[in-house]
């Protein structure tokens, strides 16, 4: 348990649902919900295995206060995007943004399961696509590829030969990228400038929240 | 031409649905004068399209006999059917409205014996049954319509049709001159009862309501249960005629649903209740209903009528808004989601799906010819600006037929004292 948990536990001491509100992105949203269950009905990722808690069950756990088994489901990485509960929602609340930021919250106060695929995923992409202002796709497709090991990426690499092959010929992928080349911003500098000033900002007014 | 007696001490009625006779008829019976006017060639509105009421379950029929019973009794209401107001001038007191009157092609000589009915071969949708079935280009709105005056469809005007009907009257009743007029009168007041419509189903795309033929609306299912109605009383789907033993009720169909409709409808949680009566009483035992709700919201006074469908064993109920609706081989509608209670996921397939489908202001989107006043749904609000005009019953808001009357009754109160005070200033 990292010591930031342990600080946020201490901090909103009986009060999940105010630790969400403030501190996950999008988590005032948590007391709109009005359990018609209409979210996960709709959502594709149902039949999954990981899918511990649907969206509403999530939502209802955490205004029973129920702290651990929020941050113990891996419910909120299993979301797709794919916004089906979003637009649907009878209260509008944006259910796949909530989903997002619960799971950002617990990652960042060292919750997150480990080797959880989605996040590392998100991870991966947020490194890569902020280290040259553009994703560099070589280099995310080979991070993924080789996560489980090299012989694993090996397999999935010439499984998919043929689809990187089309893809470099359409000029869609850039071999070169595998050195760091290819397309970048020009301002690289201005724009890890801009992500530092706005992590900054962010940790400074979440961390404002909740005290007195 | 039309010729209507008002002045500045009458009071205009607009809608003669249950909430517009009972205005016009609560004023008329405190010595005022009245005119009504109603759109369609009927006075009733959906009410006499209903086949029970809830709570006691009576046929509308009777609540109407009264108040029809009423309006003959009383020469203080002129009604105008098959007319729009398309103009109102003026202020508190002294309105000047416009009406248009469309033709009937059926003068008073009508004694409704049908024989232009029989004669007359084109055939039309049957708007009173919701477009369920067929009817005769020259027909009976309904078997109690008032006035009881067959109407001809303005379609078959200038075909043989029409001459066949002329031809089929035995007591010069049908007029194939009858043309469209506008007449102008006064009012001191004026109470909208315009009433309300259907939400429109298709709108709720993963209900399916305009792809599957089994999944139709709680106003079509009370026409399908009426023996009046298109199926003569049987439960029969719409896709193969099959009796329909295993039904599905899915409740906040467009209501409580920022997509659709802000507000809750209020009556339909109760209209459903209401409808698995109808299944016990057509199949006894062999009749399933499943209700599919959020939250059960048996208004009033109404919780027991609640109480006692909970304790049917025939009923039983899903807590959860169901996500989408699916059609397996056999062509039964499927309702997919998953139960609040356990958070368990659930494919049921039934014969047929009723939506219970939210209450939409007729007035919506509407263009009212005068200034009044709507909330966030559409419904009139009291507007202290335009004294005169009062909404009353459903115009107003979600509303059963009882809320109906006792708004209606309301608004007649208010007009009465608009027009008393016409009275004392003019005396």
């Amino acid at each position: 348990m990292s010591d930031l948990n342990q600080e946020m536990a201490e901090r909103y001491k009986n009060n999940f649902l105010k630790e969400i509100e403030e501190q996950a992105e999008m988590g005032e949203w948590v007391k709109m919900c009005m359990q018609c269950g209409l979210c996960s009905g709709s959502c594709p990722t149902n039949f999954h295995s990981g899918w511990d808690h649907p969206p509403q069950e999530i939502f209802m756990l955490i205004r029973a206060g129920k702290r651990e088994e929020v941050l113990n489901s891996e419910g909120m990485y299993m979301c797709t995007s794919c916004y089906n509960c979003y637009v649907r929602c009878p209260r509008k609340v944006p259910v796949t943004h909530v989903m997002h930021g619960i799971a950002e919250y617990a990652y960042r106060i060292g919750r997150a399961p480990k080797a959880q695929p989605t996040l590392h995923l998100s991870k991966t992409f947020w490194s890569n696509a902020t280290k040259y202002g553009r994703v560099n796709e070589v280099q995310l497709t080979q991070s993924l590829y080789f996560k489980d090991g090299v012989g694993a990426g090996i397999k999935k690499g010439l499984e998919m030969k043929d689809v990187a092959l089309g893809l470099v010929k359409a000029g869609r992928l850039n071999p070169l990228e595998a050195l760091g080349m290819g397309h970048k911003c020009k301002d690289i500098k201005g724009i890890h400038a801009m992500l530092a000033k706005a992590e900054e900002l962010e940790a400074r007014n979440k961390a404002a929240k909740g005290k007195e | 031409m039309t010729s209507i007696v008002a002045t500045n001490q009458t009071i205009l009625v607009v809608g003669g649905g249950i909430s517009g006779m009972t205005a016009a008829l609560e004023a008329a019976e405190t010595g005022k004068q009245v005119v009504l006017v109603e759109k369609n060639p009927y006075l009733g509105g959906r009410t006499v399209q209903l086949y029970r009421y809830f709570p006691k379950m009576c046929h509308p029929t009777c609540g109407l006999e009264i108040n029809l019973r009423r309006l003959k009794a009383n020469p203080r209401i002129q009604v105008l059917t098959l007319a729009e107001v398309t103009g109102i001038t003026g202020s508190k007191g002294a309105y000047s409205v416009s009406v248009k009157l469309k033709p009937r092609y059926v003068n008073t000589n009508c004694t409704a014996c049908g024989e232009c009915g029989k004669a007359v071969q084109t055939e039309i949708a049957d708007a009173f049954n919701y477009n369920l079935g067929k009817i005769k280009a020259a027909y009976l709105p309904s078997s109690m319509a008032y006035p009881q005056r067959y109407v001809i469809d303005p379609s078959i005007i200038g075909t043989p049709d029409a001459e066949r009907a002329k031809a089929a009257c035995k007591y010069d009743a049908v007029n194939l001159d009858d043309q469209e007029e506008v007449i102008s009168l006064n009012a001191g007041a004026i109470v909208w009862a315009t009433g309300w419509q259907p939400y429109d189903a298709s709108k709720i795309v993963y209900y399916g309501y305009d792809r599957f033929a089994n999944v139709i609306s709680n106003v079509e299912f009370e026409r399908l249960a009426d023996p009046h109605g298109p199926t003569g009383g049987r439960i029969l789907r719409p896709s193969d005629g099959k009796e329909a033993k295993n039904i599905a009720f899915i409740q906040c169909a467009g209501s409580r649903d920022e997509n659709h409709l802000r507000h809750c409808s209020r009556f339909c949680c109760m209209g459903s209740l209401k409808q698995t009566h109808y299944v016990q009483e057509k199949y006894g035992d062999a009749g399933k209903s499943t209700i599919y709700y959020i939250d059960i919201r048996a208004i009033d006074r109404f919780e027991d009528f609640y109480q006692k469908v909970k304790a049917n064993p025939n009923v039983s109920f899903v807590k959860s808004k169901v996500a989408r609706i699916t059609e397996d081989k056999d062509g039964n509608p499927v309702c997919n989601g998953v139960d609040t209670e356990g958070y368990v996921r659930y494919a049921n397939a039934h014969d047929l799906v009723v939506l219970a489908l939210g209450m939409e202001p007729s007035v919506k989107g509407v263009e009212i010819p005068a200034e009044v006043m709507s909330d966030s749904s559409g419904f009139i609000m009291a507007d202290p600006a335009n004294a005169g005009i009062f909404g009353a019953g459903c115009a107003t808001n979600a509303l059963d037929v009882n809320r109906a009357v006792q708004s209606a009754t309301a608004a007649a109160l208010r007009a009465i004292q608009v027009v008393n005070k016409v009275a004392r200033a003019e005396a």
